[in-house]
């Protein structure tokens, strides 16, 4: 695995600033064209880097989207760290969810660099204007979902968040390598407690397979709709690299071995692999649930933002107080 | 001291005795205890014995699942798949 403290060496200033692109005396057209031949040729853009506004607002859209899920995505766990069967599995959660906060936090840094403040992008999330990803609308019925979550929606991101560890934009391709070797052990941690319960009683195992069929549709749908990688310009500017359809096939192809494995069915008819093609076949997802479900109209959106509106209210005296400029106080 | 086993006696001089004979015939033992089983109180619980604060479930090497997975393909009848390359 590689060494997740290790830092790709970064231009230095003096070359950095003799790149095309970043000569203020070209013009804006000019420059355009330079930006874009050096990222469609695969080089890398960093934060003091000239960059065009569209480029910069569709990074800045990506990773406020992703920033998000990361923030969202731990309530669904939260809700049983209180109740985990044991103190090694409480502990497991516990950490986890400290991680992926911590992601958030990171993720925020990257795209407020970009040209948003932080409370803008939080406010925007608490008004509903900016998205996170559908599994983290869902709600938990039991102890099995902590697995098939910590275990599958984890390995269905970390299937696209690898791709994105060579992300035109430097800053978010540095942040992926540090998220992906975390995300690792979170998944670990979830393909030890399916296997831990499918190995158990006959209620546990009929606890994961009950699970897992409640969750099959939302990781089915988690990628994405199909789109035309020709029109698609997060890929035209590498922002990332694979389109939904790729991710998902590279999701089905890992995991579906490795859950039926355990003895598992998984709910779809139709799921099957060419042997010819290497293409999976499956059920169409439902595309309507997931344009519903990310539009924050969910089953728990709604419960999963007014926690978030609660907190952040309750929190404004820290910022206030952090942010505020205590010398002025004084005076 | 270890578990060595049980003997069913009438009183605690017998069961003495009866201990001798089964763990100590071929002087195996030095010291014997023998307590009624319903004098005994167990904890087994690794939660309270064993409590994870090397922060191994932090760690990939806190999560070695090659036996479970072998009883789980055993009681499925499943093969094992493909290892994943490029992780």
């Amino acid at each position: 695995m590689t060494d997740p403290l290790a830092l790709d060496p970064v231009l230095p200033a003096r070359e950095r600033s003799a790149l095309p692109f970043n000569d203020d005396a070209l013009d804006h057209d000019e420059r355009y064209r330079h930006f874009e031949d050096h990222v469609t040729a695969g080089g890398k853009v960093e934060a003091t880097d000239w960059m065009p506004d569209e480029y910069r607002i569709a990074v800045l859209r990506f990773v406020e989207m992703h920033a998000n899920s990361e923030l969202m995505g731990v309530l669904p766990e939260r809700e049983w760290i209180m109740r985990a069967p044991t103190l090694r599995r409480k502990l497991a959660l516990t950490a986890k969810v400290q991680d992926e906060v911590g992601h958030a936090q990171l993720l925020y840094r990257v795209a407020e660099d970009l040209g948003k403040p932080r409370e803008a992008m939080i406010q925007d999330l608490l008004d509903g204007k900016t998205k996170f990803h559908n599994v983290f609308h869902y709600p938990t019925k039991s102890w099995a979902d902590i697995g098939i979550i910590a275990w599958l929606v984890d390995a269905a991101a970390i299937v696209a968040q690898q791709a994105l560890r060579d992300s035109s934009y430097a800053p978010y391709a540095r942040t992926m390598k540090k998220i992906c070797w975390e995300e690792s052990v979170h998944i670990m941690h979830g393909r030890d407690v399916v296997v831990t319960m499918v190995t158990g009683t006959a209620t546990q195992r009929a606890s994961i397979q009950e699970a897992l069929d409640r969750w099959w549709g939302p990781l089915m749908q988690m990628h994405g709709p199909r789109s035309d990688r020709a029109k698609d310009r997060d890929i035209h500017w590498k922002i990332k690299a694979k389109t939904s359809e790729e991710l998902r096939q590279e999701f089905i192809g890992i995991y579906v071995p490795r859950i039926r494995e355990l003895g598992l069915t998984i709910p779809d008819a139709a799921l099957a692999l060419d042997p010819a093609t290497g293409v999976w076949a499956y059920d169409e997802p439902d595309w309507n649930e997931l344009r519903t479900v990310v539009t924050n109209h969910g089953p728990k959106s709604q419960e999963r933002l007014d926690f978030r509106r609660a907190n952040w209210d309750a929190t404004r005296w820290v910022r206030d107080a952090i942010l505020g400029n205590p010398r002025a106080a004084v005076a | 001291m270890r578990h060595g086993g049980s003997v069913m006696a009438p009183d605690a001089t017998l069961a003495l005795h009866y201990a001798r004979e089964m763990y100590s015939r071929r002087q195996e033992s030095v010291h014997l205890w023998v307590v009624r089983r319903s004098d005994i109180h167990d904890l087994a619980d690794l939660d309270l014995l064993q409590p994870p604060l090397d922060r191994s479930f932090k760690k990939p090497g806190g999560y070695v699942m090659r036996d479970k997975l072998a009883a789980a393909r055993e009681q499925s009848g499943e093969a094992k798949p493909k290892a994943n390359k490029g992780r």
